[in-house]
């Protein structure tokens, strides 16, 4: 009756929800992320109460360069597709697909993180930190809070691609993977608000320098 | 690693109590804490009511008197009834829905710690260079420049970080177990209210708490690490906190209430042996409170100037609120009426719950009237309508609970007429407290404030309020002999020593750690009652009595939450020390933790049939 005994039987179709302890974490995961909206509708609406404070500092306009934010959306939303791939494998019971697709998921996700502390760097090096206007604070507090999310994800998702080498895919393992892929899409589509609102109206919004 | 681990693991003492994840053990640790955390705000509340005793009165200084008023609303409020209600929550919601264990046995247990370990950082300002002084409000720039607030204020951000973490996993836990762990025919619409108000309430802290998380993760980057959010210098704005902090605050306090009007429909039914008056509106108006409580925070800010519409919206909004609570009232009061009504020191309780929580709400529709609220808004008759809510209505309502479900927790009954001296002495020395304070406010006396003059007829009002405190003290007190002298009764309390309706008294007492040794099938609402009325000796069995998957203990969820607690202390002394170097060795602790979690697989433990049957013979 217990988890255990199903290791070594047949894998059911959805393995993520085959047992109680399954169902629980899926659902307690999702309620979560609905947490985690709050979380990140908070954040959101107060960098929009506080975009046009720049306190004589550089402004949005003056600073963003989409070249490397394009790239860091095709990048971040290519990942969530592969994320995609990796849970479609996991309901085919592949286990290999599944490795493979998350490493590609987390090497994407790597290119990000790597683009944004990038582009953090270059910002710092136009006189834009942390204490420079209320502008600024609210801009690395809610693009910091996503990148750190990013990170989170790459240490957890790896994580699992680790331990499966030795578990494989069971109903103990199945919904650690479907669990992260609801993770990294949520992150992912964070980051199309992000987008939206901190550099698209960023570049077209917005006063001049104050 | 093995992948059988079926003997059950041999635990006893304080290593067992640091490592379990039995959701009725957590319940005993959450009333460990709250009630020490109680006694805590109590001391710095008798504090205050000396110190205001008469009019220029020395005492205690103006600043202690500040961190007096500060911490006994953040103790109270965050550390105090909060874990008690999760103590009650944990202890029977499981029961009364007819489930073995929680969903999350160890998140469970991480959300204990985390909020144990953050409520003592807090605390432990009192001996770091002081604790907070800036009401528990924090409002900026107050909290948020170093100019007008001490490290005390850091105390805050970070203990109540790390406890807020731990309430809102907890209340994840008891959404999902809710959810997904009912026991056969236990459908939404036959869920006792304690449970449907816990289940309501855990929503709410579910939305309401990372509003706070992220209040505090502002307040901490601007303390800390110089960001200019409430600078209004640099172009931050202070109304954010304000509103940030309400849009968490107000659904606190129904956070707080809800769990309470679950409690008392319990026990009103109970001794008034009915069936609970207008259910499906009861359950009705406990969601409605809920979702309106969400959209009333800025009457806390009428004064702030957010203007005549905003204000108008917000105000109708809060009188909504009295609607919904109303029906609950009403719906109390045609339980008891022709009921065969027995007062125990649980119905007292929640019999005075009733009038006095109606008058604290009659003062809350008072209040949200803004232009009323503006001659109200800071002074004592704001202070006398909350305590009205919370001491008279929540605090009422967790006595109700303690001794109501007492007996299921640790099998002895609480003695009927210290309880009764308990209830009056609290009963009449709260109402001596607080009621004089609605006309203190009245007259003009702002909350706040270390002292008065003379000569403006606010002495009586004080001196009455200050020597009411000495009946709440002593009710307390007889509270605390009362558990003493119920741990040292001989007599067993028996399965269901209230003849009452719901699951939760149809398994012995204390509850076997698998709660159920089979799980029960429910047929009607009151399911243990349905089953007397059929004249059946106990539930139906929904599944043949079989072996019990039991999740293993862990220390891990203590390990976890002292990682954050050394981070905290990392934070807070990272301007002093110069390096951040704690801090992030406590986060990487707690990391590492995760990691192992995640690493080594859970696989639990059986007990068998025949040791049911041996344990079932004992009780």
């Amino acid at each position: 009756m217990a988890a255990d005994h199903a290791v070594n039987t047949v894998l059911p179709d959805e393995p993520e929800k085959a047992t109680l302890e399954g169902k629980n974490k899926v659902l307690g995961f999702w309620l979560f992320l609905g947490g985690e909206t709050v979380l990140f509708g908070t954040l959101f609406a107060t960098f929009i109460a506080l975009r046009d404070q720049v306190n004589g500092g550089p402004s949005a306009q003056e600073l963003f360069d989409m070249k490397i934010v394009a790239w860091a959306t095709f990048l971040l939303l290519t990942s969530s597709l592969t994320s995609v791939f990796a849970t479609m494998a996991l309901h085919k019971h592949n286990l290999k697909a599944v490795q493979g697709w998350l490493v590609i998921t987390v090497l994407l996700g790597l290119g990000f993180l790597g683009l944004e502390i990038y582009e953090f760097y270059h910002y710092v090096h136009e006189e834009l930190g942390m204490t420079t206007s209320a502008f600024s604070s609210s801009f690395y507090t809610l693009v910091g809070f996503h990148g750190g999310h990013v990170a989170f994800g790459i240490c957890w998702i790896t994580g699992l691609i680790i331990q499966s080498m030795k578990k494989g895919l069971t109903v103990v393992t199945a919904p650690k993977f479907y669990v992260a892929g609801l993770y990294w899409h949520f992150i992912d589509v964070v980051w199309v608000f992000i987008f939206t609102v901190v550099y698209l109206m960023g570049m077209i919004g917005g006063k001049a320098v104050a | 690693m093995s992948d059988h681990t079926s003997h059950a693991p041999n635990r006893s003492g304080l290593w067992d109590w640091l490592t379990t994840v039995d959701h009725k053990k957590i319940g005993i640790l959450y009333l460990i804490a709250g009630g020490f955390f109680f006694i805590l705000g109590g001391v710095e509340a008798m504090l205050i009511r000396l110190q205001l005793i008469y009019p220029e009165a020395k005492f205690v200084a103006a600043g202690t008197f500040n961190e007096l008023i500060t911490m006994h609303g953040t103790t109270m409020i965050f550390l105090a009834v909060m874990p008690v209600i999760f103590g009650l929550m944990n202890a029977i919601v499981p029961l009364q829905i007819g489930a073995r264990d929680v969903a999350f046995p160890f998140v469970n247990a991480l959300g204990f710690w985390l909020a144990a370990l953050g409520g003592l950082l807090l605390n432990t300002s009192w001996f770091l260079g002081g604790a907070p002084d800036v009401g528990w409000t924090a409002y900026a720039t107050l909290s948020s420049n170093h100019k007008f607030s001490t490290l005390g204020t850091d105390f805050y951000v970070l203990g109540l970080q790390i406890a807020g973490l731990g309430t809102l996993i907890g209340g994840i836990n008891f959404l999902v177990t809710i959810i997904n762990m009912r026991a056969p025919g236990m459908t939404f619409m036959r869920m006792p209210l304690f449970t449907w108000s816990s289940f309501v309430t855990s929503a709410l802290i579910l939305f309401a708490f990372p509003a706070l998380t992220v209040g505090l993760v502002f307040l901490m980057f601007d303390r800390i690490f110089g960001a200019n959010f409430f600078n209004p210098d640099a172009g931050g704005n202070i109304v954010i906190w304000e509103h940030i902090f309400w849009i968490f605050g107000h659904p606190e306090v129904y956070i707080l209430i809800l769990p309470a009007f679950g409690i008392i429909s319990e026990v009103v039914s109970t001794f008034s042996k009915k069936r609970l008056f207008g259910y499906s509106s009861m359950v009705f108006a406990t969601i409605l409170i809920g979702f309106l409580g969400f959209m009333v925070w800025a009457h806390h800010m009428f004064t702030t100037g957010l203007g005549p519409i905003a204000n108008t919206l917000f105000g109708i909004a809060t009188m909504l609120i009295a609607v919904p609570t109303g029906i609950k009232i009403f719906n109390w009061l045609l339980t008891l009426w022709g009921g065969h009504i027995r007062f125990t020191t649980a119905n007292l309780f929640a019999v005075g719950f009733i009038p006095t929580f109606t008058i604290g709400g009659m003062t809350g529709v008072m209040l949200a009237v803004p232009p009323a609220d503006y001659q109200y808004h800071d002074s004592y008759f704001v202070v006398a309508h909350f305590h009205y809510v919370i001491v008279g209505g929540l605090v009422f309502g967790l006595f109700a609970g303690l001794y109501y479900w007492w007996p299921k927790m640790f099998g002895k009954l609480l003695n009927e007429t210290l309880g009764k001296w308990h209830f009056w002495t609290f009963f009449i020395g709260f109402h001596l407290t607080f009621f004089p304070q609605h006309f203190l406010g009245l007259m003009g006396m702002p909350r706040r404030v270390f002292t008065y003059l003379p000569g403006q007829n606010l002495e009586m009002g004080n001196l009455i309020s200050s020597i009411g405190v000495i009946g709440m003290a002593l009710g307390s007190i007889i509270f605390a002999i009362n558990m003493v002298v119920a741990a040292k009764s001989k007599k067993a309390a028996g399965n269901d020593p209230w003849d009452a309706r719901t699951l939760e008294w149809a398994i012995p007492s204390p509850a076997p750690e698998y709660n159920f040794a089979q799980t029960p099938l429910v047929r009607g609402l009151d399911a243990l009652w349905t089953e007397k009325m059929a004249g059946n000796k106990g539930m139906t069995p929904a599944e043949p009595l079989g072996s019990i998957h039991m999740p293993s203990p862990s220390f891990l969820p203590f390990l976890m939450s002292l990682g954050l607690f050394v981070a905290g202390y990392g934070f807070i002394y990272a301007g002093q020390w110069g390096t951040y170097i704690v801090a992030i060795a406590g986060i990487a602790f707690t990391l590492l933790c995760m990691l192992l979690r995640s690493l080594y697989d859970d696989h639990g433990y059986h007990i068998e049939p025949d040791e049911i049957e041996e344990k079932g013979v004992k009780a």
